[in-house]
């Protein structure tokens, strides 16, 4: 199939960027979305141009690298799925498809697709882990964890850290991603002693990188590649007003 | 050059302890003083940093990602092994180290592996603790599988994400000592070359890769947990940054890299569907607990796998195995899959691939079962494929996986430079000439965790380090050379992309070093490869400048440097005249097409010192003893 591209290429973080158009002929249904951008950078540079910068590494939907936004939707039309993992037997001859960045204040561009998303790094940072020392720790079956809240918080751990969420959020919010690292730890015992503390220090950090605020509008759960819940924010929100009352 | 193993004497039960014992500690409020350089953040480098900084080094780590959290490790899917006994099924420290060592055909350290299997229950523990949501039972204890070339159930898992869940636990640990300025953490940076001073290990030069800058980091030591080296082939299950720079510019600095030849060839992966591929994706082998793998019995049979009556199918491995049926190692199912597909009974478009059939456990244990045990693999295969797996068998293929060759290690973990250390896949130590599967987790967390944070102490208690200066010699001559070797691609001007010379040695190492080596093609290797190597270094297209994020040119590094470990790969194969585990020479097997090790000749590992480019490197050899588990032709029929 044929496929008019329009790609955002932007040099460095000072470079103002603009949309690039790019015809690509021979696509095929089989590839992945990446491997169609391999494609085009393949031409590219065979004609002496550069290629187009983006993120990736698993290419299976796990590492979180990869993601830009494919006519206006974060990570493309499939739900459930990051770029890497979209086929292109999703879309038709003649198809126009649009891609941009991630774009939010905490997530500066850094070259075309590919932008800076340390700020999660720094929230979790902030609190996102169990105080345990290496060596420190009790048998594994020391602490039976009822199946439930296991099964729960492998639903929250499941988070790749794409930043997809952030990208869809018309606030530029980071909720989901804090509250799916909150919700995972404070839903095991072993979470328990930081409950309090955790939740208020990611939700302090998150803030303090110019992400925005959640307004309950649903976005990022919608675009998540690992669909985790909007109940999480909701579970966050829980703990942190139990937190700040506490804490006053 | 007399290679040290430093194995302790005594009972190998004890040995780990004495050697602990015996180390010189450094005093708690010294430890600060010390500087250790970490590079990589998967299981063993993130495990490693995060447990250095707690202990009160300061540390410097670095990944080539935008987050630590996204390590190659974090894509292990199926599970880590430990030998708990928590099933109560007669597993033990000793059976686990019986079954690597066997399952590593006879070619791992003993000593290694007995002190991998004592440290696995510890890991567990650890991982619990740090809130990793390990499967569990209904009564809230944790839940295991079993898993290719073992007969208990010891794998503990995560559903279908055991490496991101693991790789979590140890990002958070590692991201508590960021937050409290214990780790500096170098993202996007990568190293490309090592600094030795006065023989010892102590730096490394890095390239921002956000930036293009050139730095010298400089430390009291430097570890290595730069993963494996699977990418050579082009097409693997390695993530696509999966590089083998670090370990081979330290190869070149002196270091000895071992066993090159020894690569894993997965049963389980998706098969290639065209030349545009960019990778392979593997399907946890933990499907083999539930799929039954066949092919058709006639050649050339066509019909859709519905239509194949029972009596017509060969499920191969349960035929030519009985006792370990579908859970036979990976060498044996990849083996025996490219020998149907030989005979001309593979199935799919192109021939290349063998079915793994869920119909059966379906109907036993019902699709509600299944889905919870293999939900999110079923879909990854669907998305990939199109095919809907619990309606028609997988098509399956085996592809590169894992290296079990790697930087050669002492029991300290230290290469044979002083001061360089090197955990997880990147070093060679504990799986022989075939790793067994869930092995590597564990593999990667005991040396990050357990091992390494204890030996690299008895290296700085005892080395006596003097100062060193970005402005010392070595360090100068190293940041020129890198430098010299960046402009030298951003000059060649020529035409081609660097992948596609990539590709293109990867289909030579494939087809010649891959699933089964004989001399003949090992020869045409040798050749072909220089001479592609040539075409490389005149041709290579690179755009743009080293002042940016230019990832061109990051992967024009890469190759470069798997053109050279290729052509090591080609010869340790080649010198290596038997068969054991996943390297197969065709002109040693018995009648029966199994592999057949020579004891005699071969019972060592093969550790290769660099001696100048274009010159041929030296072969050195660490003898193995075998003193509890006794070399056997190993047999799973
Ligand atoms: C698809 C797949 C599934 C697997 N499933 C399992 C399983 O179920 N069970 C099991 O036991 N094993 C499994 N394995 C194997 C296992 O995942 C790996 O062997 C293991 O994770 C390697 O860990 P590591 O810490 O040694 O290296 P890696 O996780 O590969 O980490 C390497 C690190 O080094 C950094 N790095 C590399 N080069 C440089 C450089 N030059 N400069 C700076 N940084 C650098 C990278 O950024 C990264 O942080 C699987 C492997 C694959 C491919
Ligand atoms: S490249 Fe890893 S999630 Fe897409």
């Amino acid at each position: 199939m044929k496929l008019t591209l329009h790609v955002w290429r932007q040099r460095s973080s000072q470079d103002s960027g603009r949309m690039v158009r790019y015809e690509l002929a021979d696509v095929n249904p089989d590839m992945s979305f990446l491997e169609m951008l391999d494609v085009l950078n393949e031409q590219l540079l065979s004609k002496g141009e550069e290629p187009v910068a983006f993120d990736h590494d698993c290419r299976e939907g796990i590492c979180g690298s990869c993601g830009f936004v494919i006519n206006g939707v974060a990570h493309g039309p499939q739900r459930g799925t990051t770029v890497c993992q979209l086929h292109m037997r999703h879309y038709h001859d003649g198809d126009e498809l649009y891609l941009e960045p991630w774009r939010a204040a905490a997530f500066p561009v850094v070259k075309d697709l590919v932008v800076d998303r340390g700020a999660l790094d720094r929230i979790i940072a902030a609190g996102g882990f169990i105080s345990v020392q290496t060596g420190a720790a009790p048998d594994g079956n020391a602490i039976p964890v009822p199946k439930g809240n296991a099964d729960m918080a492998m639903d929250a751990a499941q988070c790749i850290g794409c930043g997809a969420c952030v990208a869809a959020c018309p606030n530029a919010s980071a909720s989901l991603f804090t509250a799916a690292k909150v919700s995972h730890l404070n839903l095991l015992p072993q979470g328990q002693p930081e409950k309090a503390d955790r939740v208020l220090k990611m939700v302090v950090q998150a803030n303090e990188e110019l992400f925005g605020s959640c307004t309950n509008i649903g976005e990022c759960t919608s675009v998540c590649p690992k669909g985790i819940p909007l109940e999480m924010i909701a579970r966050m929100n829980r703990d942190y007003l139990s937190a700040a009352l506490v804490r006053r | 050059m007399q290679l040290n193993s430093r194995i302790p004497s005594g009972p190998i039960e004890q040995r780990w302890d004495k050697c602990r014992f015996e180390m010189k500690l450094v005093n708690p409020a010294n430890k600060r003083k010390f500087s250790v350089i970490v590079v990589g953040t998967g299981l063993a480098g993130g495990a490693a940093a995060a447990t250095l900084a707690e202990l009160g080094y300061n540390v410097k780590c670095f990944c080539f990602q935008d987050s630590p959290r996204r390590a190659h490790s974090i894509a292990a899917q199926g599970g880590i092994n430990a030998a708990k006994n928590y099933q109560n099924d007669g597993d033990s420290i000793y059976r686990l180290f019986y079954d690597t060592v066997k399952g590593g055909d006879f070619r791992a350290r003993e000593s290694n592996v007995y002190r991998l299997a004592q440290v696995s229950v510890n890991i567990i523990d650890q991982c619990v603790a740090q809130g990793v949501p390990f499967a569990r039972e209904y009564g809230g204890v944790l839940a295991n599988r079993s898993f290719g070339g073992a007969q208990v159930s010891r794998t503990f898992y995560a559903r279908g994400q055991t490496g991101q869940q693991l790789l979590l636990g140890a990002y958070q640990a590692l991201e508590r000592q960021i937050g409290a300025g214990r780790v500096a953490m170098f993202p996007r940076t990568e190293m490309l070359d090592l600094i030795v001073v006065d023989g010892r290990a102590r730096g490394i030069i890095t390239r921002d890769l956000m930036t293009g800058k050139i730095e010298t980091h400089l430390a009291d030591a430097v570890v290595l947990g730069t993963g494996g080296y699977g990418n050579v082939f082009f097409l693997s299950t390695n993530a696509k940054g999966s590089n083998c720079t670090a370990i081979w510019r330290a190869y070149k600095r002196g270091a000895l890299f071992a066993n090159p030849c020894f690569t894993q060839i997965h049963p389980t992966c998706i098969p290639v569907s065209g030349d545009y591929q960019s990778k392979l994706t593997l399907m946890s082998e933990s499907l083999r607990n539930d799929g039954r793998i066949w092919v058709p019995v006639k050649k050339g049979d066509t019909r859709s796998p519905e239509q194949i009556p029972e009596s017509e199918r060969d499920y191969y491995l349960e035929r030519r195995y009985p006792s370990f049926g579908n859970l036979v190692p990976r060498d044996v199912a990849s083996r025996a899959a490219k020998g149907v597909c030989d005979e001309g009974r593979g199935v799919g478009g192109t021939g290349l691939g063998v079915y793994l059939d869920f119909s059966d456990s379906i109907r036993r244990l019902g699709e509600g079962a299944i889905r919870e045990r293999y939900g999110n693999l079923f879909e990854m295969y669907e998305r990939i494929t199109g095919e809907d797996p619990y309606k028609v068998p997988m098509r399956i293929f085996p592809a590169i996986h894992y290296t079990m060759g790697g930087l050669w290690v002492d029991y300290h973990l230290m290469s044979t430079i002083p001061g360089l250390f090197v955990i997880g896949e990147a070093n060679f130590s504990d799986h022989g000439a075939n790793r067994l599967g869930a092995s590597a987790l564990m593999q990667g967390l005991a040396d990050g965790y357990f091992v390494l944070p204890y030996t690299i102490g008895d290296y700085l208690a005892n080395a006596k380090l003097h100062k060193v200066g970005g402005d010392h010699p070595a360090c100068r001559e190293a940041d020129a050379s890198v430098r010299e070797r960046l402009k030298g691609f951003l000059s060649i001007g020529g035409k081609r992309s660097a992948d596609s010379f990539h590709r293109e040695l990867g289909k030579i190492v494939w087809d010649e070093c891959g699933m089964a080596r004989n001399a003949d093609g090992l020869g045409k290797a040798l050749e072909a490869i220089p001479a592609l190597r040539e075409e490389f270094w005149s041709n290579l297209a690179v755009p743009g400048t080293g002042e940016e994020l230019n990832q061109q040119l990051e992967k024009a590094g890469r190759v470069a440097d798997y053109f050279e470990l290729a052509e090591l790969m080609c010869l340790d194969a080649l010198t290596r005249e038997e068969s054991c585990g996943g390297h197969f020479r065709e002109e040693h097997q018995t009648p029966e097409g199994e592999a057949m090790r020579d004891d005699d000749k071969f019972c060592h590992a093969a550790a290769w010192e660099y001696k100048g480019d274009g010159a041929k490197p030296e072969r050195h050899i660490e003898h193995l003893e075998f003193e509890y588990v006794k070399p056997s032709q190993r047999s799973y029929k």
